[in-house]
């Protein structure tokens, strides 16, 4: 298989100006540094806690931002410097479903102008034409045709959730990134939502990125996880690794906080690692891993130098010094 | 404000209502929306808004005198009559006569066009500049330090002095050109347009700004809609709120302002009847006659009114939120 999104040391900094003049003082690094592959057909799932860059990520990947550094492949094709307007072709091979289903869709628009509109936009359908390739598109997320006429408030969360799904799907694009898809959503909706991309996925040969700081959903979904702390991705595996022998502290410190749901077990849970103090601003990242200053496990060499992002086992990335043999006796014997 | 909301409607207006939008679902066992066009779901929330319908049809009726008047009404608005001045209300003259004698219910109607016409030209020239200005700046971010500073430069200049200013400048050319009341026409409509739509610019823009960082207008970007498009089919019906306070405030300014200029002197000739200029006659004689400030203020007072009562049911009824509730 081949890697349909090629993202290398994506960098997006958000500028801080102030004084009198308005000049740049300073930047947010809200993206410093991220590289991942996700291959054809994949689910790559993204995690990390409010703020880390996550959201910012996945829209730098579509260029809806203009990206600081970095480079972007996506199906062959280099997007990174691409102008707004040369970006517009590539736009039916990539979309995007977002997180808050209520703002993601124009409360003034029909649902089926919502869905027709990026077929308005890209192909040269009749009206008719464009009418019934809504119908098919409404039918493929399991909503009622004639729903068609209705106005997004009318709408239940996951109805509304599947509209935006509808609509990233209608010129049938190759990748999508689904920005926290289901955060918004009640429990019980959120099974739905997940089923119905799981079963789109099958059918039509699908790329996702899944953004979550849900970790059972992800741990569901993705085939592998890219765990982002900082700006940084820290750990990038494949599910069952990553879930089953995190290599990175704070890898091990985000799962040790998922939820046991068997009462019976849920006392008895090992190791419940609890971070202290807060994380860092990103404004202002500290020098060394961005970690340090809240890892259970940090050395000396971790406040001076960056760890580098490398393969630490098969398929299995991390960056952090504790498995570099250099700095760390017992590496071989973590990882 | 909206009868809707009164609790003495009649509880029948209701039912109407709710039998309405029993017919919506079609009757039948399948939920199914009708596939008839949005605007009689405009139509129909504007008719159920009572104060709405009481705006349209006074301003309308307004509109119809107006136009229609003086074929009904045969008196020369000029025609002066000392023998008859300052006569009271009667069926020869339904208003009464003013100082010279002159018919004050004819002089209303030969006012009111001018009046109208000024008022709805000038509202929506700065409406027009407002908007694009607003959604110009607030959209595109390198535009904003400029025009938000040209908005400043209006909002800081002393608008009589420049009135005064562009009339002394200006007003010889246009009657030359349109003949004198075309060109004093446009001489006041452009003057007070482009005086008047620095509010407007500031509201629309504000909201542009804070609709622009929604997550719609993002998936408009992700769709690849050019930013033209975006505007026109995301930002600008979102918007629509503003802008028709904006209008119907706009429309009794244009009117208060346009006779300000007549009442200095820069405005239409003395002897051509305005609403404005025939409130500003009437004021000397307020303690004596105050029916002469009194109906063409009353006509002012009916047409802002009104249309505010249209503006605010044409909102309620373009928001589908609102629709069908």
């Amino acid at each position: 298989m081949t890697a349909l999104v090629k993202v290398r040391d994506l960098r997006m900094h958000f500028p801080i100006n102030s004084g009198l003049l308005r000049r740049q003082t300073g930047a947010v690094k809200a993206v410093d540094g991220v590289s991942f592959d996700i291959l054809e057909g994949e689910t790559l799932g993204l995690v990390g806690e409010s703020g880390c860059g996550k959201s910012t990520c996945g829209r730098a990947v579509l260029r809806l931002y203009d990206i600081t550094g970095g480079t972007i492949e996506i199906d062959g094709r280099a997007i990174e410097h691409l102008s707004q307007s040369d970006l517009r072709q590539m736009r039916t091979t990539m979309q995007m479903v977002f997180q808050d289903p209520q703002a993601s869709l124009n409360p003034r628009m029909t649902v089926g102008a919502i869905i027709g509109e990026p077929l308005l936009e890209h192909t040269n359908l009749s009206r008719a034409e464009r009418e019934e390739q809504v119908q098919v598109l409404m039918d493929q997320v399991g909503l009622n045709r004639a729903f068609v006429n209705r106005y997004p408030h009318e709408f239940s969360g996951g109805q509304r959730q599947r509209i935006g799904i509808a609509r990233a799907l209608a010129l049938n694009p190759k990748f999508i990134v689904c920005d926290e898809p289901i955060a918004a959503l009640d429990v019980s909706i959120q099974a739905q939502v997940v089923n119905l991309l799981e079963e789109l996925q099958d059918r039509l040969g699908l790329t996702y990125l899944f953004i979550s700081h849900d970790l059972s959903m992800v741990r569901h979904i993705a085939d592998r996880v890219a765990v982002m702390y900082l700006g940084k991705v820290v750990e990038l595996a494949p599910r069952d690794a990553l879930y089953d022998a995190p290599l990175h502290p704070y890898t091990e410190a985000l799962l040790s906080a998922v939820p046991e749901p068997d009462p019976a077990l849920a006392g008895q849970k090992k190791g419940r690692i609890v971070l202290q103090g807060d994380v860092p601003s990103p404004a202002n990242p500290p020098e060394g891993c961005n970690f340090c200053t809240r890892c259970p496990r940090v050395m000396d060499v971790c406040r001076r130098i960056d760890p580098e992002f490398r393969e630490v086992a098969p398929g299995h990335w991390a960056a952090c010094h504790l498995h570099d043999a250099e700095y760390n006796a017992n590496a071989g014997q973590t990882a | 404000m909206t009868d809707a909301r009164d609790p003495d409607t009649p509880v029948g207006a209701d039912m109407a209502t709710v039998a309405a939008s029993g017919a919506v679902a079609g009757g039948g066992p399948v939920l199914r929306t009708r596939a008839r066009s949005q605007w009689w779901d405009v139509w129909d929330q504007f008719r159920s808004h009572k104060g709405a319908m009481a705006g349209a049809i006074i301003f309308l009726l307004i509109v119809l005198v107006v136009l229609i008047g003086p074929y009904v009404w045969d008196v020369d608005p000029t025609k002066t009559n000392i023998r008859a001045r300052n006569a009271p209300m009667s069926l020869t003259a339904p208003f009464g006569t003013d100082q010279l004698g002159r018919d004050i219910f004819a002089r209303m109607i030969e006012g009111g066009r001018v009046s109208l016409a000024v008022g709805m030209t000038a509202m929506l020239l700065s409406l027009f500049l407002g908007t694009l200005v607003g959604v110009l700046a607030g959209y595109f971010r390198r535009l904003d330090g400029v025009l938000m500073r040209l908005t400043d430069l209006f909002l800081a200049l002393p608008l009589l002095p420049l009135l005064l200013v562009m009339v002394l400048l200006f007003r010889e050319p246009l009657t030359a050109a349109f003949g004198i009341e075309m060109g004093i026409f446009i001489l006041i409509v452009s003057a007070i347009g482009i005086t008047s739509w620095m509010q407007t610019a500031r509201i629309v823009r504000g909201d542009v700004l804070a609709l622009k960082e929604r997550e719609f207008v993002l998936a408009a970007r992700a769709t690849g809609t050019p930013p033209r498009r975006i505007v026109t089919r995301h930002i600008l019906p979102n918007i629509m709120s503003p802008i028709m306070v904006s209008a119907t405030l706009g429309i009794a300014t244009a009117i208060i302002t346009e006779s300000a200029l007549s009442f200095l002197g820069l405005g239409f000739p003395p002897d051509f009847p305005t609403w404005g200029r025939l409130l500003n006659d009437g004021v000397p004689y307020l303690e004596l006659y105050p029916g002469r400030a009194f109906w063409p203020g009353m006509a002012i007072s009916l047409v802002v009114l009104s249309i505010n009562y249209v503006g605010d049911g044409l909102r309620d009824a373009l928001d589908p939120r609102i629709r069908g509730r």
